[in-house]
């Protein structure tokens, strides 16, 4: 990326202020836009865009699309189990990415399981969001005790990974609701479990712009004039903070991804009647030594690819946002 | 005599996504030995870029597109890295604006200033230390041989600007570009830090070229002024003559901004409306015309070469003896103080 | 400098506080202690008096006391599932777990901080940009997909080095078992440390090189090369020095997050260690084990935290010594 600084550089980029007149329309300013403008520019960024795009659509249409039902146990035969890929020698067209060790097949499983992974990421990280916007709203705002004990716990939770906090959490459901309920309720929890682990940075964004925007003076005069301070916060401190919320909630949706699945690997996640990437993969694993390795590498190339294109995303984003490179 | 740096048609530019800018214009000065050029101009009118440009430490993509700069009669514009590494230190000096960030924070006062003696100059330990104890003092640093195992953040602001004069002083340097050295200093202590540099600069027979857009500190230390506008040449001077009897509108303009103790409190303070453009969107023809009290056709069209005006040098057609300004415009033009080439009665009327 | 250490050590002590509070909590109310540990047939009076024997019926304020000085002394009760104490199991595992994470580590600093550094001081190079490609997928694949990505290249198709356990150990007093003196212990260590030590290894080299950019621009770089420093003085004197302060103490905080990594990593690998224990315990609530093994983590961070802080104050002489004078 061209390297521009100095003031002169900068102030020369800034959008056109030819505006100030009549204005270009929205379509034209929206072409001039910075971030559009890198997003276009960058192939990579273009790609993962698409292929995070095909991914989640496939996932949203699985039903509909994929070519078997894997989870319908009059549909399965024996008959049809372990079943190399189609383009090898052995393999059968109908499966395309081969069959498992009850005869499901592969590519169904894994559009399915990639429904849930991104269902179960994508709850967990709106749950995060709002959590720690709020969390971040009330700390900054109504600082003091409250700002304390938050930032506190922040503070204490930040020293642990992510991956133990929702193992522990996992691991407490599960004693506190007994083995039958708690599949009741594994989707909650798990959402819960990995939400919980994300939540602070979101927290300590919001707070920050708070504190910021509080000490400003139309804050003030708004309050002055009888406004709730909720009201101000929302409508003046959010928009603000978007930006890097968005930015954060991407970075963490592959990471809430990646999470899901090592849960559901090491076999405290989604229970296998709904298999995710993850449980899908620690199926696979069993019959890796065997030789059936197709059970095990495809949804795992899936999951490394939504990982990776979500991930590309969010440095693509990072960077586009942020005022210090541009 | 030649003079110690010689700038002729410098052009900068830097490539953008959206275009080439150019950042300096068809810049050319020239700075004696031994004296003090101001170089001033709004933020963004290229003064610090002038000053890299000169050092070669522009940023990229930022780089010289044309033009020549001479030291002490030598091309250094298009030096191979190695040389001009030789160049900086050695021959130029640069100091910058914040003397908390000009040091590493990591190591002592002492290693700093050791470290770049030993750069420049084959010593023992000892004597560059020795060396190094000396500026010190030179610069006004009280208890020297203690303070040498300072580290930066244990000094004051003007202490630290002090030591960083030090810095760049240490190899002896024939010419010392300063961007703008008191402006992140207390009022009190800049006055000092300005009059330490010009001594120490004559006592080694040092020319200085003062970068700031503070009038106030051009006018106490410089010998000569050069005023840029949107990367180009405005007007270029001895300062006695700049100051008070500004030839281009702009820098007329600029004067009569600044607010006097003479002058009537309740009358509101001059301004120059609109601003200067961004480079990206310089009108044709003279970069100030849009602002001019006294800008006519040709202005608009043409850009002026910096013509001779009295005393100093101003880039504008008032001062072009093949110009025909309007009457009204030249009249108006006379009584702000601008002598131009051709007196209104002269217009064949 | 004394203060401060203070000051770090009493919130350290907090910290521990509060995970042994969410620790005895686990302990005490999550499931029936009582259970856990007779039979089915074992009479309601026997039960009683069990509970009373275990002190159950207790103050809670009581129960927390002497759960804490029992901690202090590392008896931790006795587990759920394999009924023995605690302690001794932990004991037992500690090693393999310990002995992982510290080759992880330095095979991350090892490679990470060089590779960071080459590609801060050479971003538009080739091999600049093909690592950071490498890095982007090193972290966008989750742990355990890398290590069966390793086993099925290396172990299943190559067969150059074991997929599971840690070869032979050789017991060299105080009950540490070290696989490092055997060949057959160093070849089943390369793979989970790579494993392990490839997430961290991309996140140091991001780190390194992303610190290496900020410092080359800042002032006093400008600084150093308007005085014609060299090159190298430049880069590794001045620059690297900038750069280390900050990873340092970055990196000895993920020391600790290796450890907790080293759960998915030893699942993968079957590597009899402390994380593989406390999965186990998690899919069982053994609650005893998790207890314990959240105490243990928790005074590992704790006391990794405490470290760094008093390093940083040590290498940085803004913080280390007093104010402006003169």
């Amino acid at each position: 990326m061209p390297y521009v600084t100095g003031e002169e550089a900068r102030a020369a980029t800034a959008p056109s202020d030819a505006a100030a007149g009549r204005g270009p329309g929205l379509l034209a300013r929206l072409r001039d836009n910075d971030v559009w403008f890198s997003f276009t520019r960058s192939p990579i960024t273009l790609v993962s865009a698409i292929v995070t795009l095909v991914l989640v659509l496939s996932a949203l249409f699985a039903p509909l699309i994929a070519p078997h039902d894997p989870f319908d146990p009059a549909t399965l035969s024996i008959m049809d189990s372990f079943y190399p890929p189609a383009w090898t020698g052995e393999g059968d067209p109908r499966f395309l990415l081969g069959t498992d060790d009850q005869g499901r097949d592969i590519l169904s499983t894994i559009l399915h399981g990639m429904r849930i992974s991104l269902a179960v990421g994508f709850a967990s990280v709106l749950f995060a969001m709002v959590l720690g916007v709020t969390l971040g709203l009330l700390a900054g705002y109504l600082g003091g005790v409250v700002d304390s004990v938050i930032m506190r716990v922040a503070d204490v939770q930040l020293t642990f990974p992510a991956i133990l906090i929702a193992l522990l959490i996992d691991g407490v459901a599960r004693g506190v609701a007994g083995p039958n309920s708690y599949q009741d309720i594994v989707f909650g929890v798990l959402v819960l479990s990995i939400g919980l682990s994300f939540w602070v940075q979101y927290a300590r964004t919001v707070r920050g712009s708070v504190l910021v925007e509080k000490n400003k003076e139309y804050v003030l005069a708004a309050r002055l004039i009888g406004l709730r301070p909720w009201t101000i916060m929302v409508k003046h401190v959010l928009p603000n903070v978007l930006g890097p919320v968005l930015v954060i909630a991407t970075i963490n949706l592959a990471l809430a991804i990646i999470t899901e699945a090592t849960l559901s690997f090491l076999g405290v996640g989604v229970p296998p009647t709904q298999p995710s990437l993850g449980t899908l993969i620690r199926i696979g694993n069993d019959f890796l030594f065997s030789g059936e390795w197709w059970i095990t590498i495809f949804p795992g190339i899936t999951l490394a690819v939504l990982a990776l294109a979500v991930n590309l995303l969010g440095d693509w984003l990072r960077d586009a946002l942020n005022p210090k490179l541009r | 005599m030649t003079p110690t740096l010689s700038v002729r048609n410098l052009r900068v530019e830097i490539p953008t996504r959206r275009g080439v800018l150019t950042a300096i214009d068809d810049l050319s000065f020239d700075i004696a030995p031994g004296e003090v050029l101001g170089m001033v101009g709004e933020s963004g009118a290229g003064k610090s870029i002038t000053g890299s440009a000169i050092i070669g430490l522009l940023e990229p993509p930022g780089r010289v597109a044309g033009g020549e700069i001479r030291l002490a009669g030598e091309r250094i514009d298009h030096l191979p890295p190695e040389r001009m590494r030789h160049v900086r230190g050695r021959r130029i000096g640069m100091i910058f604006q914040d003397p908390l960030t000009s040091l590493n924070p990591l190591y002592r006062i002492g290693e700093q200033l050791v470290e770049t003696i030993l750069t420049h100059e084959r010593l023992s330990g000892r004597a560059a230390r020795d060396k190094a104890q000396r500026l010190l003092e030179e610069v006004g640093i009280p208890a020297a041989a203690e303070r040498l195992s300072a580290y930066p953040h244990q000094f004051s602001g003007g202490m630290r600007q002090r030591v960083v004069i030090a810095l760049a002083l240490a190899a002896d340097p024939q010419l010392v570009i300063a961007d703008e050295p008191t402006t992140a200093l207390d009022v009190s202590v800049q006055a000092q830090i300005i009059a330490l540099l010009k001594r120490l600069c004559a006592d080694r027979g040092a020319s200085v070229m003062l970068i700031t857009h503070d009038m106030g500190v051009i006018a106490e230390t410089a010998d000569r002024v050069c005023v840029l506008y949107a990367g180009r040449l405005a007007e270029i001077g001895p300062v006695r003559d700049v100051v008070k009897h500004p030839q281009h509108p702009y820098t007329e303009g600029l004067m009569a901004a600044i607010p006097s103790l003479a002058g009537d409190p309740d009358e509101k303070l001059a301004q120059i409306p609109g601003s200067m453009p961004r480079l990206g969107a310089i009108p044709p023809g003279c970069a100030f015309n849009p602002r001019c009290d006294f800008a006519f056709d040709r202005c608009r069209a043409e850009r002026p070469d910096a013509y001779p005006a009295g005393a100093t040098q101003a880039a504008c057609f008032l001062h072009d003896a093949t110009s025909a300004p309007p009457p009204e415009i030249a009249g108006r033009a006379s009584e702000a103080g601008i002598r131009l080439v051709r007196a209104p009665a002269e217009t064949g009327r | 400098m004394l203060a401060f250490a203070i000051r770090r050590l009493v919130q350290a002590i907090g910290v521990m506080l509060v995970v042994a509070l969410i620790s005895f909590v686990m302990f005490r109310f999550v499931g029936d202690p009582v259970n856990q540990l007779v039979g089915v047939d074992t009479s309601p009076e026997d039960r009683a008096a069990l509970r009373e024997a275990l002190g159950l019926n207790d103050p809670v304020l009581l129960q927390f006391g002497r759960f804490i000085l029992r901690a202090a002394q590392l008896d931790f009760g006795i587990s759920y599932q394999f009924k023995q104490p605690v302690a001794a199991l932990i004991a037992s595992r500690l090693p393999a777990t310990l002995e992982l994470s510290l080759v992880s580590a330095v095979l991350a600093l090892a490679v990470g901080v060089p590779m960071g550094v080459f590609t801060g001081l050479y971003p538009r190079s080739w091999v600049s940009r093909a690592f950071l490609a490498v890095s982007l997928v090193g972290v966008s694949l989750p742990t355990f997909l890398i290590g069966i990505l390793l086993i099925f290249l290396v172990s299943v198709n190559l067969g150059w080095l074991p997929s599971f356990g840690r070869g032979t150990v050789v017991d060299i007093g105080f009950g540490w078992t070290t696989g490092l003196l055997t060949a057959s212990g160093l070849q089943s260590l390369i793979l989970p440390a790579i494993t392990l030590g490839l997430f961290q290894m991309t996140l140091i080299m991001r780190l390194v090189r992303g610190e290496m950019l900020e410092v080359l621009r800042t002032d006093y770089i400008k600084f150093a090369r308007a005085r014609g420093l060299s090159r190298r003085a430049i880069n590794f004197g001045h620059a690297l020095r900038n750069t280390l302060v900050p990873v340092i103490t970055i990196t000895g905080l993920q020391l600790g997050s290796i450890i907790a990594f080293a759960i998915i990593t030893e699942t993968v690998f079957q590597w009899p260690g402390m994380g593989l224990m406390f999965l186990q315990a998690v899919q069982s609530v053994d609650i005893p084990i998790m207890a314990a093994y959240l105490l243990l983590i928790a005074f590992l961070f704790v006391t990794i935290n405490f470290i760094v802080d008093l390093l940083y104050v040590a290498v940085d002489p803004r913080i280390r010594l007093g104010g402006a004078r003169g």
